[in-house]
C-alpha cells in the first residue's frame, strides 16, 4: 500500500483527496462490500452570548473528521474517526469491515470499482462565504443591540440574553458507485430570550431566527421588530392564567405552528420507521391519512430557509416531495439505506449532524401548503376553544403519539381571542389528529429549528398556515 | 480563519509520520497522556506569549450495535478525541476555543483562537484557576473492562431482543435498542502545574419494545442498565423490566380529567429534579434565571421530611467523574435537608462569589456552565419520613378516584418553564382504583415544582438506583391529570 502525504487540511477539492479514497473505496468492494462510502467534514463554529448587556461567552470551535459505511446486502458498518490520516481511513475501513464480517484482500486493485465520477463541485462559489461572515466584533456589537433593544422595549425583565452561534461545514462525500460531491455549508441563528417577573408573576419566553447560506444574515437582522415582538408576548403572559385542561378544537398560527406536523406526522414519514415498524403509515400509500384540506410538502431548495441544502449528506441533491396531497399519503422520505430497505426511492434526505452519525432520511423545509382561508375565519368558526400563538419544542414516541408545548396561548371564545393562557401541553395520535385538520388559511410561513432524531441534530424548517384542529387533548390545570 | 504552524518542541510518537501528522500527547496506542500533552501545551503557550492557560481534554473509543427482528440493524464504531483550551491574556480577560484537531498545528491554531477570543472576555467576570485544582482527588472504585468487540456486541444483543419478543405474544417488535461500550480518558491542565487524568470503561444497554393488540393502540415501554464493561451488563435485568413494564401497559383505559394523588416512579421523580435544578445552581442564581436567590439558603423549599443531595460519587453512579471541568474533586453536596435548601452547586467563580469553595460541578468554558451530578433523594435523618407504609394498592381501596402512578415522564424539554416553575408533561403510567391497576391512554400532569416539594406525602419502598440519581417511589397529592375520558 502506498500512503500519501496530504495533509488534513487540504480543502476537500484537492485532487489528492482523490488518490486516497479512491484506494480505500477499491480495497472496501474488493473486500466484498457492495458499497462503501465516506463522508469528510471539516467545521469552523463561532457562538456568542450576551446577558443584559455584556458579553459573557465567546467560543469558538473546530474540527474535521470522516464517517466511512460499508453496506453489504441490507446491513451496514460505520464507523467515524476525528483522524483524517491515510492509516486512520484504513484502520476505520477494517473495522467497518469486520463488523459485516469481511476482510480486505492482500493485494488490492480497483476491482470492481470504476473510480470516481467527476467532482460535483456544489461549493465553488461559496469559498469566501466565511471570510464574508461578520466577525467577532461586529457579531458581539449587534448582539448587543439586541439586549439593549430588549431593554428599550420590555418592562419587569429580570433577565435578557441574545445568542448568535455561526456554524460553517466543508463536506465531501464519496462512494464506491461513483458517488463524487462536494458542498460548503453556513448555517447562522439569532436567538433572544427574556425572563419577565413581577411578585410571583413569571413568564419566559424565546425567540429563534435562523438562514442557511447567508454570510450578511446578522447584518440584515431587523433586531429590534423582534424586540419588540418579544417584550410584548412577554408582557401579556406575566399576568396570564394556566389554562383548563380538556378536549377542545384549536387554531395553531403560522410559522413554528407547524411543528405539530412536523411532530405528528412528518418523522412518521421517513423510512427510517418504515425500518423500525414504528409508523402507522407504512403500507398507506395511496389512502386517505389526512383531512381533504391538508396537503404536505418537504423539500430542500427554498432560498435560504434553515432546512435547505444543495447537496444531502450522500451527496444526492434534495428532491421536493409531496408527501400528503389533499389528504392521500402520496411519498415517504428516502435515504440510502432507506431505499435498500423499504423500497423508496431516495429523495436527497440523507441528513446526519456530522460526521458522527451514519445519514439517515430526515426532514428539511416541511410545511402544510396554504389553504383558502383567512386566519380570522378559522378563530370564527369556534365558539369554545384555544389560540396557540407560539408553540415551544415538542416529541413523537414509539406508538406514535406526540406532543408539543404551547408558550403563548389565546382562549377563543364566540369566535374572538380573549384571554391569554399559558402552560398548555397538546398531546394526541398522528392517526387521529390527521384527519382532524380541517381548515387552513392562506397565510403560510416557515420557521427555523432543530431536529434531533436517530442521526442527531439537523436544522430544519417547519411551517404552516394558521390551520384549525377540531379537537385535541389540551393539558393543563 | 487560517492554520497557524508550529514545530514541535521535541520528537514525538511516530504513529502517523507517514502523513506528516501528529496528534499531540498520543501514546502508540492512541491513548492521551496527560503529562506529555502538559509538556507540549506548555511549551507552545510559552512560543505564543500565553502566560496563564488551562486545558480539558478527552478521548473515546465506541462500539455499539442495534438489531431488528434477529438482524442486525446498525453496527457503529467511533474514535473521537477533543481538545478545550481557555487563556487569560494580559487584562486578565479570558478567551476560549475547542477543536478536535489534536494535531500541533490544531493545538496551536487553538490557542491562537482563545487568545483572539479573550479580547472580548467579560472583565465583570473572569474565571479563575479552581483553588481545588491541585487537591486529592476522591477514590473511585471503577474497574477497566476489557471491550468485548462488535460481534459479541451483536450476538448478546440479538439474544436480549429474542428473549424479550418471546416473553408475550403481544410484543412485535423492539423498535429501539442497542448495547454499547466506551473506553474513554478525560484530562484536565493548567500552567499551575494541575495535571488531572482519569480512564474509564463503560458501558449500555436498552430495550424498548412495542406491543399491540388487535383492535388496540400499540403500547410501548422499556429499560435501561449501565456496567463498567458489556461482560457485566445485567442484560437478564434489562430484558425482565422492559416486558414486565411493556406487558403492564397493554390493559389501557382513558382517566378522567383531575387533580390526583400521584406515585412517582424513581426514574420520573429524578427526571423532574432534574429539570429543575436550576433551584439549586448557583449560576443560575447568579444569572437572575433561578427560582431561588442568595436568600434562599437556610429556608424552607420541600416539606421538613425531604432530602436531596448530589452525590457523583455514589457506588451507583457508573462512570462518575472524579472532577469537573476545571479539576475541582467531585464530593457529595448537600442541597436539601429536613426541607431547607442547605447549600448550591457552584463552579470556581460562583463560588467566589459567594464566599465559599468550589464543588466539583462546573463545565469549562468563557462562562463555566454549572449542572448536578447524580442526585440522593430521600427521607431527611430522624425526619420520619413523611406518611408511614405507604401502600398504592392498599391505598387505592379507599374509594375515590384513585392514584396515579406515573411510571415516565415525556419532552421535559418542551414541557418544563425551568425559571416560571411550571411544567406540563406526558406520562405513562397507571390509574389504581380498588387495588386494580390499568394503564393509562394517553395524558399530561401539570404543576409547579415548589408545590409539588411542599406537597410530598411520603416515599414507598426502598430507594432504587437509576442512570440520574436514587430515589425511592414519591407521592405527592393534588396534581392535575389531563386525560381524554
Amino acid at each position: 500500500m502506498t500512503l500519501s502525504t496530504l495533509s488534513p487540511a487540504a480543502p476537500f477539492h484537492d485532487e489528492g483527496w482523490i488518490r486516497r479514497l479512491e484506494p480505500l473505496l477499491a480495497a472496501g468492494r474488493a473486500a466484498g462490500a457492495d458499497l462503501v462510502e465516506v463522508f469528510l467534514e471539516r467545521t469552523d463554529h463561532l457562538g456568542v452570548l450576551a446577558e443584559q448587556d455584556t458579553i459573557t461567552s465567546v467560543s469558538p470551535a473546530f474540527g474535521m473528521g470522516a464517517g466511512l459505511r460499508v453496506f453489504r446486502g441490507d446491513r451496514d458498518g460505520f464507523v467515524s474517526t476525528n483522524d483524517l490520516s491515510e492509516s486512520a481511513l484504513h484502520a476505520a475501513l477494517d473495522e467497518a469491515l469486520a463488523m459485516l464480517e469481511l476482510r480486505r484482500n492482500a493485494s488490492v486493485g480497483l476491482g470492481s470499482f470504476e473510480g470516481l465520477g467527476n467532482l460535483r463541485d456544489f461549493a465553488v462559489a461559496k469559498q469566501p462565504w466565511l471570510e464574508s461572515c461578520p466577525d467577532l466584533t461586529e457579531a458581539t456589537a449587534r448582539l448587543l443591540e439586541g439586549t439593549h433593544d430588549l431593554e428599550r422595549h420590555g418592562s419587569y425583565l429580570q433577565a435578557r440574553r441574545g445568542s448568535y452561534a455561526r456554524n460553517w461545514q466543508e463536506v465531501l462525500v464519496v462512494a464506491s458507485d461513483g458517488t463524487h460531491a462536494r458542498d460548503i455549508r453556513l448555517h447562522q441563528t439569532l436567538g433572544l430570550s427574556v425572563l419577565a417577573a413581577d411578585g410571583d408573576h413569571r413568564a419566559s419566553l424565546s425567540r429563534r431566527f435562523g438562514t442557511t447560506d447567508n454570510p450578511d444574515d446578522l447584518r440584515h437582522w431587523d433586531g429590534e421588530s423582534a424586540a419588540i415582538d418579544l417584550c410584548a408576548s412577554a408582557a401579556t403572559m406575566l399576568y396570564a392564567d394556566y389554562v383548563e385542561a380538556g378536549q377542545f378544537p384549536v387554531v395553531l398560527a403560522n410559522r413554528f405552528g407547524g411543528v405539530i406536523f412536523h411532530e405528528a406526522c412528518g418523522h412518521l414519514l421517513e423510512t427510517t420507521q418504515v425500518e423500525r415498524g414504528t409508523t402507522p403509515f407504512a403500507d398507506k400509500v395511496g389512502e386517505l391519512i389526512a383531512h381533504p384540506a391538508v396537503t404536505a410538502i418537504d423539500e430542500g431548495s427554498s432560498n435560504g430557509a434553515f432546512g435547505s441544502l444543495d447537496m444531502d449528506d450522500e451527496g444526492m441533491e434534495p428532491q421536493r416531495s409531496v408527501l400528503i396531497e389533499n389528504g392521500v399519503l402520496k411519498h415517504f422520505l428516502s435515504d440510502r439505506a432507506g431505499e435498500l430497505r423499504t423500497g423508496h426511492r431516495r429523495t436527497g434526505s440523507g441528513r446526519r449532524q456530522s460526521h458522527a452519525f451514519a445519514a439517515a432520511s430526515r426532514m428539511r423545509n416541511t410545511f402544510i401548503a396554504a389553504g383558502p382561508h383567512s386566519p380570522e375565519e378559522l378563530i370564527g368558526s369556534i365558539d369554545q376553544g384555544l389560540y396557540c400563538k407560539s408553540m415551544g419544542g415538542g416529541s413523537v414516541g414509539p406508538t406514535g403519539q406526540f406532543n408539543f408545548a404551547v408558550e403563548e396561548g389565546y382562549l377563543i371564545e364566540d369566535g374572538q381571542l380573549t384571554r391569554p393562557v399559558k402552560g398548555a401541553t397538546l398531546i394526541g395520535e398522528a392517526k387521529e389528529v390527521m384527519p382532524r385538520i380541517s381548515m387552513c388559511a392562506n397565510d403560510l410561513e416557515l420557521a427555523a429549528g432543530f431536529c434531533g432524531s436517530v442521526s442527531g441534530s439537523v436544522n430544519v424548517t417547519v411551517g404552516q398556515p394558521h390551520i384549525k384542529v377540531n379537537s385535541i387533548t389540551v393539558g393543563g390545570r | 480563519m487560517e492554520a497557524t504552524s508550529s514545530s514541535p518542541d521535541r520528537p514525538l510518537s511516530n504513529r502517523n509520520e507517514l502523513t506528516g501528522e501528529q496528534s499531540v500527547g498520543d501514546l502508540e496506542d492512541g491513548h492521551l497522556e496527560a503529562p506529555r500533552l502538559q509538556e507540549t501545551v506548555a511549551a507552545m503557550a510559552r512560543r505564543a506569549g500565553v502566560r496563564q492557560w488551562d486545558l480539558g481534554a478527552a478521548c473515546s473509543s465506541d462500539r455499539s450495535v442495534q438489531v431488528d427482528r434477529g438482524e442486525a440493524k446498525q453496527l457503529k464504531a467511533a474514535q473521537r478525541r477533543s481538545i478545550t483550551v481557555r487563556v487569560w491574556n494580559e487584562a486578565n480577560r479570558i478567551g476560549i476555543t475547542s477543536t478536535s484537531d489534536l494535531s500541533e498545528a490544531g493545538l496551536a491554531r487553538a490557542l491562537a483562537g482563545a487568545k483572539a477570543a479573550s479580547a472580548f472576555g467579560n472583565e465583570d467576570e473572569t474565571p479563575a484557576f479552581s483553588p481545588l485544582a491541585t487537591a486529592p482527588l476522591p477514590a473511585l472504585v471503577q474497574p477497566l473492562r476489557p471491550s468485548l468487540g462488535i460481534l459479541k456486541l451483536l450476538a448478546t444483543l440479538k439474544e436480549a431482543e429474542a428473549d424479550l419478543l418471546g416473553r408475550h405474544p403481544a410484543i412485535a417488535t423492539v423498535p429501539y435498542n442497542g448495547l454499547a461500550e466506551r473506553s474513554s480518558e478525560r484530562i484536565y491542565l493548567n500552567s499551575d502545574g494541575a495535571c488531572r487524568q482519569q480512564s474509564l470503561t463503560t458501558a449500555s444497554v436498552y430495550l424498548y419494545a412495542r406491543a399491540e393488540e388487535t383492535g388496540r393502540k400499540p403500547r410501548s415501554s422499556g429499560a435501561v442498565r449501565l456496567a463498567y464493561g458489556a461482560d457485566s451488563l445485567d442484560v437478564t435485568g434489562c430484558i425482565e423490566e422492559a416486558a414486565e413494564r411493556t406487558i403492564a401497559h397493554l390493559d389501557y383505559g382513558p382517566i378522567p380529567t383531575g387533580q390526583y394523588t400521584c406515585v412517582f416512579s424513581p426514574e420520573a421523580f429524578l427526571d423532574l429534579i432534574g429539570a429543575f435544578s436550576s433551584l439549586f445552581n448557583a449560576r443560575a442564581v447568579l444569572d437572575g434565571v433561578s427560582l431561588s436567590s442568595r436568600d434562599s439558603l437556610g429556608q424552607a423549599l420541600a416539606v421538613p421530611f425531604l432530602a436531596i443531595h448530589d452525590n457523583g460519587l455514589h457506588p451507583g453512579n457508573i462512570g462518575a467523574s472524579a472532577f469537573d471541568g476545571e479539576g475541582t474533586p467531585t464530593r457529595r453536596l448537600s442541597l436539601v435537608e429536613g426541607g431547607v435548601l442547605r447549600h448550591f452547586l457552584h463552579s470556581e467563580a460562583t463560588a467566589r462569589a459567594f464566599g465559599v469553595e468550589p464543588t466539583g460541578h462546573a463545565g469549562m468554558g468563557a462562562k463555566a456552565s454549572v449542572g448536578p451530578n447524580w442526585f440522593e433523594v430521600g427521607p431527611s435523618p430522624e425526619s420520619g419520613g413523611g406518611a408511614a407504609d405507604l401502600d398504592r394498592f392498599l391505598a387505592s381501596r379507599n374509594g375515590g378516584q384513585g392514584l396515579v402512578v406515573i411510571d415516565s415522564l415525556s419532552a421535559l424539554h418542551a414541557g418544563v418553564k425551568a425559571s416560571q416553575g411550571s411544567f406540563s408533561l406526558p406520562f405513562d403510567g397507571w390509574l389504581i382504583r380498588d387495588g386494580e391497576q390499568r394503564s393509562i391512554d394517553a395524558a399530561t400532569v401539570a404543576g409547579d415544582i415548589r408545590t409539588v416539594l411542599q406537597s410530598l406525602l411520603g416515599f414507598e419502598g426502598a430507594a432504587k438506583i437509576t442512570p440520574d440519581g436514587l430515589c425511592p417511589w414519591v407521592w405527592v397529592e393534588g396534581l392535575a391529570v389531563t386525560g381524554d375520558a
